[in-house]
């Protein structure tokens, strides 16, 4: 998926994964696209409901098989 | 002929707008001060800070033990208080977890295992909760009675105060957790 700007938070717990999201999207334009990387399974619920929560537009979810992890990227429009 | 429009106000629109920016309130009141409540009080803090809530922490009883000052003596005048300010050791670096303590083995295992994992203890949380704007109060009845003075206590602290001040938010808030 096309992204801007990319936030890494592999190894990170909840819930510093949304935490940075919420600093990171500040940095970023309305419109843009914010790709949050995580291996932590709870953003895949957790991402659309701070989306929903903060109005941004949640985008979707891709995986990826990283050796015995998956890398899960969560992609976050700003719009406001 | 010119006329002069006046400004039109959908209610219904002014309504939804108002509803839009109001954002959700939150409390929390944080009794405990073992350490694994009070990391579950400060993630879910912090977690609804992040998604836009305003964020209240009523801190009381052994809650306040987690912003007092490591070592800061007692300032408590009368003795027992002033025994119990001191056998009552605070910190938030130092609260005990509240099952598998084991006189200090299992706590230190668990922020051993925290550590090996970068999971942010209750320091680092109470930090990122002063900076997302999180508000402290301690409850100064049970500051006086646990003989705890304010100058024992950390830095940050938004108010000191009772009762109703914490229902006072909490009648606005969506949610409200006793912790």
């Amino acid at each position: 998926m096309q992204k801007d700007v990319m936030l890494d938070t592999l190894g990170l717990f909840c819930p510093m994964p949304i935490i940075k999201t919420s600093k990171k999207i500040k940095e970023l334009k309305v419109g843009q696209v914010l790709e949050v990387i995580s291996d932590d399974e709870g953003i895949k619920q957790d991402m659309p409901a701070w989306c929903e929560s903060t109005g941004h537009e949640y985008l979707g979810l891709e995986e990826e098989a990283n050796g015995s992890s998956i890398h899960y990227k969560a992609y976050v429009k700003k719009t406001r | 002929m010119d006329t002069v429009m006046a400004p039109t106000l959908d209610p219904q629109v002014a309504l939804a707008e108002l509803g839009e920016k109001k954002p959700d309130r939150v409390t929390l009141v944080v009794l405990s001060g073992d350490m694994d409540r009070v990391m579950a009080a400060f993630i879910i803090a912090t977690g609804a800070a992040s998604m836009g809530m305003r964020v209240t922490m009523f801190f009381t009883f052994w809650g306040l033990n987690a912003l007092r000052r490591p070592g800061a003596r007692t300032r408590a005048t009368d003795g027992l208080r002033r025994m119990f300010g001191f056998l009552n050791k605070g910190g938030a670096d130092r609260l005990p977890l509240s099952r598998f303590h084991f006189w200090g083995l299992g706590t230190r295992i668990m922020k051993l295992v925290m550590k090996q994992n970068r999971m942010p203890g209750v320091p680092e949380l109470m930090e990122i909760a002063k900076d997302l704007g999180v508000k402290f109060i301690a409850c100064t009845t049970t500051l006086g009675l646990m003989g705890i003075t304010k100058d024992t206590l950390m830095d940050g602290i938004d108010q000191f105060a009772g009762v109703s001040t914490y229902l006072a938010e909490a009648k606005d808030a969506q949610v409200n957790l006793f912790i």
